[in-house]
């Protein structure tokens, strides 16, 4: 799906806990998740926490489409 | 024992008749065998004969392809053949496309074995790979005299009813297909020697081939992500409550595209997940831990984001075809590029 996204021009991050499984379908921007049941949460911490680590992965998943790569690129922290 | 009978396809150019000009003329049957046929005769020995050769062009086929269909079908079956075989057609499109639909429809009509041969990169081999067997040729006619018996050698084996082995073994090209069969050794076993060969630098044969990708560049960065218009996109299978439009919890079939106005976050009575192939608890309690609607809304509000798109679009990614994948994302993003969309986000489970 992310390639289909890409092809037409459109910038797109994915946000995974598998790594290895979205380099292998071709993801240009990866920005490794928590975990593979909830990949934008940590059911461990409490609601604020939670909210702040979710929002915390998505301004990195925003940063990386803004970031230029010429090949797949992990972006850790 | 009286000989399998087989009746050979072929085009006007390998009958001798003509090339590309040639390529119009209707489907006649002869008795006997033409061009290629005799090489396949010559390998069957004994065992097998070519009672007479269709022959057809290209163009006419591929151009009337019901009523050469129709034809041809009522030729073979005026022969009453054990066995129905079309080509080699190596790297030749309408060639190949035309050796495999007929084969189909012998098979599927006249319920004999039937078989081709041709390059794997032929449009014809994509096309029915998964519904015959397509002896695998190099991709031009120079290669007949080693695809011949491998045909030849497949076709006998077919017509005597005998038990095939693997695509590697008999030379056809992978069909996708699975059959369970019993090892020597246990999977551990295998592995275990099959890790040591790797370690070793010393070949071994994978017994679970990953499906090929082919890679795309990656798009442009967005410039501007205070004014940028960004959608979300998920496999993680987040659907409203109720899964509306009864995505599958495997091998989805369809997405799902859903309006997020007026929703500042996901809660577990507004939505929850499809998917089959994950514990569903986590994102069910709180669906925003798949789709961040929570904290993308903030992030729209502060102004670190232009706006978020109105809809997302979600399936299953389980077990889910590529081909599959494919099509639907095709579909939604040219969806994407024409509502202005800049960038996008695609969450995974």
């Amino acid at each position: 799906m992310l390639k289909e996204i890409e092809r037409v021009g459109l910038p797109i991050v994915h946000v995974c806990t598998v790594v290895p499984i979205s380099l292998t379908v071709g993801a240009n921007r990866i920005v490794p998740a928590i975990a593979i049941p909830h990949p934008l949460g940590d059911p461990s911490l409490n609601d604020e926490e939670e909210k702040s680590l979710r929002k915390d992965l998505v301004e990195k998943a925003l940063k990386a489409l803004t970031v230029e790569v010429d090949e797949q690129t992990v972006f850790e922290d | 024992m009286s000989k399998y009978k087989v009746v050979h396809y072929i085009n006007q150019f390998f009958a001798g008749i003509g090339g590309e000009e040639k390529a119009n003329i209707p489907p006649e049957m002869r008795d006997g065998l033409v061009g290629p046929g005799m090489a396949l005769a010559a390998a069957f020995k004994d065992d097998m004969e070519i009672v007479a050769t269709i022959i057809c062009g290209d163009s006419y086929y591929a151009e009337n392809m019901e009523n050469a269909e129709a034809t041809i079908l009522e030729m073979v079956k005026s022969k009453s053949p054990d066995m129905f075989i079309a080509g080699p057609a190596f790297n030749a499109g309408r060639y190949g496309t035309a050796c495999g639909a007929i084969c189909k429809a012998v098979k599927d009509n006249l319920g004999i074995p039937v078989l081709t041969g041709m390059y794997v990169e032929n449009p014809g081999a994509d096309i029915f790979k998964k519904d015959l067997f397509i002896v695998e040729t190099k991709n031009s006619a120079a290669d007949m005299r080693k695809a011949i018996p491998k045909m030849a050698a497949l076709a006998m084996k077919m017509a005597k009813g005998q038990e095939l082995g693997s695509p590697a073994e008999e030379n056809y090209i992978e069909r996708g297909l699975r059959r369970n069969i019993f090892r020597e050794k246990r999977g551990a076993e295998r592995a275990v020697e099959m890790l040591m060969a790797k370690v070793n630098g010393k070949p071994f044969v994978t017994e679970y081939p990953m499906p090929v990708f082919d890679n795309v560049a990656p798009a442009a960065a967005l410039k501007d992500l205070k004014n940028a218009k960004i959608a979300i996109v998920t496999s993680g299978g987040i659907v409203p409550k109720g899964n509306p439009d009864h995505i599958e919890s495997s091998s989805a079939s369809k997405y799902g595209k859903y309006d997020l106005t007026g929703f500042d976050y996901l809660t577990d009575e507004t939505h929850e997940t499809a998917h089959g192939g994950y514990d569903p608890c986590y994102a069910n309690s709180n669906p925003n831990r798949v789709l961040p609607i929570d904290a993308l809304r903030e992030l729209e509000k502060e102004g670190v984001i232009g706006e978020l798109h109105k809809y997302f679009y979600t399936t299953v990614g389980n077990g889910t075809s590529v081909g599959n994948a494919v099509k639907f994302s095709k579909e939604f993003a040219k969806e994407l590029l024409s509502d202005g969309v800049d960038g996008v986000i695609m969450t995974s489970t």
